[in-house]
């Protein structure tokens, strides 16, 4: 049976991508970031999965204006890079499960949640940062991922709530699974940020500390923020951060903190990270 | 009965809802249009000609123009498309950041790396 055995949180933010692609990581003011991740390369090659759950956003990369799914899955075979602009980040492609990701799409719609199926899909930062933090620089990814995509470009996003329990309904659609597999599950996006307006340059310790205090012990805490709290607070990109609730609601209630960092900045955004285990 | 729409008081902020969305449709894909490497060099050859292209309002088109990037946001613009904008034109997203708070570059860098804009003083309009 396939099993969700730990969850890794992590802000996606393209300017890391960049250093990373262009030798930057060991400059001065990269180098911090860096060194908050150098755990969890470790810890992931001690567990390493089979397949990642990567639930992230688009950032008008893949979806235009024209099609705005709120939840979707990519049940394709392989994700190219997307260009966003620049060219693509020379990272490998991904490599996804089509089979697992099939099986979830009709589990959890018939448990309520109407996904949006997608095969091809082109693959932006928001999924290959997390990959390239947790992974380094390798010639292959050293598993298979299936994207996860939630819109939080167009307002409004899902609530925390229903994030939260497209997590629950996930992990009930893995556990269904008739394949022995070891499978995480990934939430990316925040920290606080604003990119835009006069506003820009947001940041809120407070308001990520509080919430990377409660993720592991006391998530329903979480659950019930309102989109309103986030963008007032945590800025109008903040918002990202439900996306780490569909994450924590695939996991059991108790968890084991295995990892967490912070740190301001990393171009205009505060980036947090956290790894929880299963019991 | 309208929506509500609580974040009307954050000051210096644009929600792209689904209203912005509608007015800004052909502004923002007018910007994926950007990411084709040969739409770049026909914009860049003669943009006003670009522009008249796309079913936009004159008034967008202007904001597009004088890279105004707050006015093209309060024109249903949102910042990820816009950003294939000032990425045809090599700038990265803290230069944009930057002239949207009227700030320089070095002094928007400098109050990052301080730690970032405080959120004291700045939720309510």
């Amino acid at each position: 049976m396939a099993k969700i055995t730990a969850s890794v949180y992590s802000s996606h933010v393209p300017a890391i991508g960049a250093a990373l692609d262009n030798g930057k990581s060991g400059e001065d003011y990269w180098k911090p970031l860096f060194a908050g991740y150098d755990y969890s390369k470790e810890w992931i090659r001690e567990n390493k999965p089979d397949v990642v759950l990567l639930v992230y956003n688009d950032h008008a990369s893949a979806f235009d204006s024209n099609f705005v799914p709120t939840f979707a899955i990519a049940t394709g075979e392989e994700f190219q890079p997307a260009d966003e602009g620049w060219g693509p980040r020379p990272v490998p492609v991904v490599k996804g499960h089509s089979r697992l990701a099939a099986h979830i799409a009709q589990s959890v719609i018939q448990d309520e949640f109407d996904l949006t199926v997608v095969n091809s899909l082109d693959v932006d930062h928001g999924l290959t940062v997390p990959l390239s933090l947790m992974f380094g620089q390798p010639e292959e990814w050293p598993c298979l991922v299936i994207p996860v995509a939630v819109n939080v470009v167009l307002y409004p996003p899902p609530s925390g709530k229903r994030c939260f329990a497209f997590g629950e309904a996930l992990k009930r659609a893995v556990e269904s699974f008739d394949e022995d597999l070891n499978v995480q599950i990934w939430g990316t996006g925040g920290m606080s940020h604003q990119l835009q307006g006069p506003r820009a340059g947001l940041i809120n310790k407070e308001f990520d500390n509080a919430f990377l205090d409660r993720l592991a012990d006391d998530p329903q805490a979480l659950v019930d923020i309102p989109h309103i709290d986030y963008v007032r607070q945590a800025g109008s990109e903040g918002i990202e951060l439900v996306m780490w609730l569909v994450a924590r609601g695939a996991m059991q209630s108790k968890v084991v903190q295995k990892h967490r960092f912070y740190h301001v900045p990393a171009s205009n955004t505060a980036v947090g990270h956290m790894i929880l285990e299963n019991p | 009965m309208a929506l509500d729409k609580p974040y009307q008081d954050i000051p210096g902020t644009t929600i792209f809802d689904a209203d912005m969305a509608r007015q800004g449709f052909h502004l923002n894909q007018f910007c994926m249009s950007l990411m084709k490497a040969e739409n770049r060099e026909r914009f860049k050859v003669d943009q006003r000609a670009y522009l008249d292209e796309w079913p936009m309002t004159e008034d967008q088109k202007l904001a597009v123009l004088a890279r105004d990037y707050n006015r093209m946001m309060s024109l249903g613009g949102n910042i990820y498309f816009l950003a294939k904008i000032f990425s045809s034109d090599g700038l990265s997203f803290q230069h944009a950041a930057a002239t949207m708070t009227g700030m320089s570059q070095p002094e928007y860098a400098q109050m990052m790396l301080d730690g970032g804009r405080s959120p004291e003083g700045n939720m309510y309009k």
